[in-house]
């Protein structure tokens, strides 16, 4: 999301508008969606928290559970969000900046209300976690590494993960089986896979290969590259368990 | 405001994601009121007990406001969703609390294992045990959404089951309270119908 508008990038870059927010969310409910997460990219950059007013509207189309994320840096700022008919927020930025933020919220409202988003880049020093990687001007190295801030978030009460590969996002060559894997190994509450899904096949890959609880992707759906229930016929067919 | 009564009324239970149940009903054309007024909800028609957030945050807020002893009383179709349901048992092991006690047994701790993380976030099959009016129109197996760490054992009151690495309770029934763990007003169509079930239980059952 930007400026009242569904837009996506690649790697994080070049972000175009895809169309508006209530058309998309009354889509993908109407295609059979499991879950959609909203990320207001611009709120941590400009130093502001997600807008509440589009959270209600889309609280009042949709009958799925949906996530809200954008500089969400308190309690208050997490309770307006809920409150306006969220199932879940997501804490991305503001927990690096403040990680005690994620025990917060966890003894708030309860693990299951509690994402950590994490944007992680492989370099030649690992995986790494970046922080405000909705500016491209203003990306940088949070000074984590990605399994060592997964554990640690774990333990501050976080109740959900998403990995969201940065090398893979956008470009449509399939989820990072291998760091999913390894986030995986480290993951007790469910991990969900973000970025790189291009094909059905990566889809099915990222549950048989890298155990992920739950598959994100934004590209493929927007562009109508992949429709949802066609997705979902082919991963029955391949034998993985999914709401028809 | 209309003459006629309001279809349901959601208590109140400090739980910050109300908009979700109210939109839900509102889908449903049903009219609904959250309150924690215990005359309020002695007359209501039908009774939501919503809940987020720990046993413990929530029983307090129930006690404060008279509730732990109203709502155990109460004679019109009662209907606990998630942690809502959870409060109908005698206790949960979240905080070592006592609930309303109105369906025995101890709510307990979902451990985690592989293949089975916790909190159990997604849509799981519900299966039926015995026929309940909660359920007409819905397909046995069908997928409804749950999201929770803590889960009520199956026992004589378990009228759905759910497996999630072992079976547990995904409707629970107790005369005239009903439980669901699952959240019907996140679970798609077929949520919307287990409401429309529920907003059709006659109010003096």
């Amino acid at each position: 999301m930007r400026g009242g508008r569904v837009v996506k990038g690649v790697r994080f870059r070049e972000h175009v508008v895809v169309g508006d927010i209530i058309e998309l969310a009354t889509r993908y409910r109407d295609e059979g969606a499991d879950e959609l997460v909203f990320y207001d990219i611009a709120a941590s950059p400009e130093g502001r928290s997600v807008d509440r007013a589009w959270v209600r509207r889309v609280a009042a189309v949709l009958d799925i559970p949906f996530c809200v994320a954008g500089g969400i840096r308190s309690v208050a700022d997490a309770e307006e969000v809920l409150a306006a008919g969220a199932e879940k927020v997501s804490v991305n930025s503001p927990a690096l900046a403040d990680p005690a933020l994620v025990d917060r919220l966890a003894a708030r409202f309860g693990s299951q209300c509690v994402v950590v988003g994490i944007d992680s880049e492989t370099t030649p020093a690992g995986w790494r976690v970046h922080a405000l990687t909705g500016d491209p001007g203003r990306a940088h190295d949070a000074g984590r590494a990605t399994l060592e801030w997964m554990r640690e978030v774990q333990q501050r009460g976080a109740g959900e993960i998403v990995l969201n590969c940065m090398a893979s996002d956008g470009v449509r060559r399939g989820y990072d089986l291998a760091q999913l894997a390894a986030a995986r190994a480290v993951c007790t509450v469910p991990l969900v896979a973000s970025g790189g899904a291009g094909t059905v096949e990566h889809f099915a890959a990222v549950f048989t290969d890298a155990g992920a609880d739950a598959a994100l992707a934004a590209s493929v759906f927007h562009s109508g590259a992949i429709a949802i229930p066609a997705l979902k016929a082919a991963l029955a067919r391949a034998g993985i368990e999914v709401r028809r | 405001m209309t003459g006629r009564p309001t279809d349901a009324v959601i208590v109140d239970s400090g739980g910050a994601n109300l908009a979700s149940l109210q939109f839900a009903l509102q889908r449903l054309g049903a009219t609904s009121m959250v309150t924690a007024d215990p005359e309020t909800i002695r007359r209501a028609q039908r009774v939501v007990l919503p809940g987020v957030g720990s046993a413990a945050d929530a029983m307090a807020r129930l006690g404060q406001a008279g509730l732990d002893r109203v709502l155990p009383a109460l004679r019109q179709p009662v209907l606990g969703i998630c942690l809502g349901m959870q409060l109908l048992y005698d206790r949960s092991e979240e905080g070592a609390t006592a609930c309303l006690g109105i369906v025995p047994g101890t709510v307990q701790r979902l451990e985690p294992a592989p293949g089975r993380a916790v909190p159990h976030m997604g849509w799981n099959r519900v299966h039926a045990r015995e026929r309940h009016a909660l359920l007409d129109g819905i397909d046995d197996g069908a997928h409804f959404y749950f999201v929770h760490s803590y889960a009520a054992p199956v026992t004589a009151e378990s009228i759905a089951l759910t497996d999630y690495g072992a079976d547990l309770t995904a409707i629970v029934r107790q005369g005239n309270f009903l439980g669901t763990q699952f959240h019907p007003e996140r679970s798609g169509p077929v949520g919307a119908r287990l409401l429309a079930n529920f907003l059709r239980l006659a109010p003096c059952s």
